[in-house]
């Protein structure tokens, strides 16, 4: 119920946008819940795109835990907690 | 794809000795299916387990929390000659005498939808069309917007949407499983953000974190959480920085304050939790289906309901049960023939258990 996939968005008309969910389906979903512009990646729930997702974040969280882990020194553990804290 | 950057294995396997080397010995609930099924799916469960580590299901299932009661209500309306609209996941969910499936295979006209959007399509051909609207503060929004847009009068709404936050609060007072932290589920955070979690881990002295979906996301909430026990903290962190905001979907939130107030109700597996249900406002019953049909719903009141014999489904929405511990489990309840919702909606523990094969430990 909760499951949300992510699509990129390709036109927005009002409340309305196509998207592609990546496997060449293209949906209508309604984009009135979020801000969003051609090109950029949301969350849609049941017909809704819920957020956009931050493409920077979703890289640079990776960056992150790739540091922490290949070196699990407490230093890359403060960076994470201070970017938490946003 | 990003996506599968984010099921890298070698990422995975350090993290994984990286918990091996802290020694653990720790309970963990999640309150998301999606979760559920990306743990299953992935072998998560037995991973952690070897590392000291269990992560259980809590109530996390909308479909699974909404009561056998909501259910006949759909029913009873769909017998009482009205069109019923509900998302292909809780068309299977028995009711007190049976399903919406079982209404509809008996003539009565029941449709699976994907998007509110469509139910109202439907209305605007004419029929009196009733939503059954389930779904935790991520789908919650599509309603408000939809009825906010003032849609056709044939339209109601039986509202069955739950906020999360009071399930939490009441599993932490209830305190029947141990709990050493909690994983918050990624898309009903993406509409709430972070704070609502806060008073919890101020009152309960419990470490939080919101995760994703992906295998990667889950492991380093545990991680997180695991972190946290270790330095005796206990604080809500964002592990799902790519959709939570702090402050969550404004929009959303904003719409969710205008259509609907909290009330107090009952839970599958629980007593009444307090403000845990979404009423429509003032100003928003003409499209209350409760409202509207209060005649035809009279009796479904006062029906008695007798919970199915042998179902374990209150205790595996508790935590205090697996599906593998339900004699019903594979035998006489399976997707095609399910004696609890537990085994229907896909967000299902049992349905999900029984989908990656792993019918019976016996």
């Amino acid at each position: 119920m909760c499951l949300a996939i992510p699509a990129k968005v390709l036109e927005v008309s009002g409340d309305k946008a196509r998207v592609d969910f990546g496997d060449g389906v293209l949906r209508e979903v309604n984009v009135s819940l979020v801000d969003v512009q051609p090109g950029q990646y949301v969350i849609v729930h049941a017909g809704f795109a819920i957020q956009v997702l931050d493409e920077k974040e979703a890289e640079e969280t990776l960056r992150i835990w790739q540091e922490i882990l290949s070196y699990g020194e407490e230093d890359a553990e403060v960076q994470v907690q201070g970017q938490r804290a946003s | 794809m990003l996506k599968f950057r984010y099921r890298d294995r070698e990422l995975a396997k350090r993290i994984i000795d990286k918990l091996r080397q802290m020694k653990l010995n720790l309970q963990i609930m999640h309150v998301c299916g999606t979760h559920q099924d990306t743990i299953v799916k992935f072998g998560l469960d037995s991973m952690l387990r070897e590392v000291g580590v269990k992560v259980i299901a809590g109530p996390g299932c909308p479909v699974c929390v909404t009561t056998a009661r909501e259910f006949e209500e759909a029913v009873a309306l769909a017998e009482a000659g009205k069109t019923v609209a509900v998302f292909g996941d809780a068309y299977r969910v028995p009711g007190i005498t049976k399903s919406l499936a079982q209404a509809k295979a008996r003539g009565r006209d029941v449709r699976i939808v994907y998007s509110i959007e469509d139910a109202v399509k439907l209305a605007a051909e004419g029929r009196e069309v009733v939503f059954m609207a389930i779904g935790f503060e991520t789908t919650a929004p599509s309603t408000a917007v939809t009825l906010l847009k003032e849609p056709p009068e044939n339209f109601t709404v039986l509202t069955c949407h739950r906020y999360v936050p009071p399930v939490l609060k009441a599993i932490l007072e209830m305190g029947e499983v141990r709990l050493d932290g909690l994983i918050e589920p990624g898309h009903v955070s993406t509409i709430i953000g972070v704070k609502p979690y806060e008073p919890l881990s101020e009152r309960f002295k419990i470490p939080q974190v919101i995760a994703g979906f992906e295998p990667l996301d889950v492991l380093m909430a545990v991680y997180m959480i695991a972190k946290q026990v270790a330095r005796g903290e206990a604080r809500v962190e964002n592990e799902y920085t790519r959709s939570v905001r702090y402050e969550g979907n404004t929009k959303a939130l904003k719409v969710i304050d205008e259509v609907f107030e909290p009330v107090d109700i009952e839970w599958r597996g629980f007593p009444v939790v307090p403000g845990s249900g979404m009423k429509l406002k003032r100003g928003f019953e003409e499209y209350d289906a409760r409202r509207r049909y209060e005649d035809e719903l009279k009796k479904v009141q006062e029906m008695p309901y007798v919970k199915p014999k042998g179902c374990k489904c209150d205790e595996i929405l508790r935590g205090l049960k697996e599906p593998a511990d339900c004699p019903l489990f594979g035998r006489a309840c399976t997707p095609q023939h399910p004696v609890g919702p537990c085994m229907v909606s896909i967000e299902g523990s049992c349905a999900i258990e029984y989908k990656y094969g792993r019918r019976r430990v016996s």
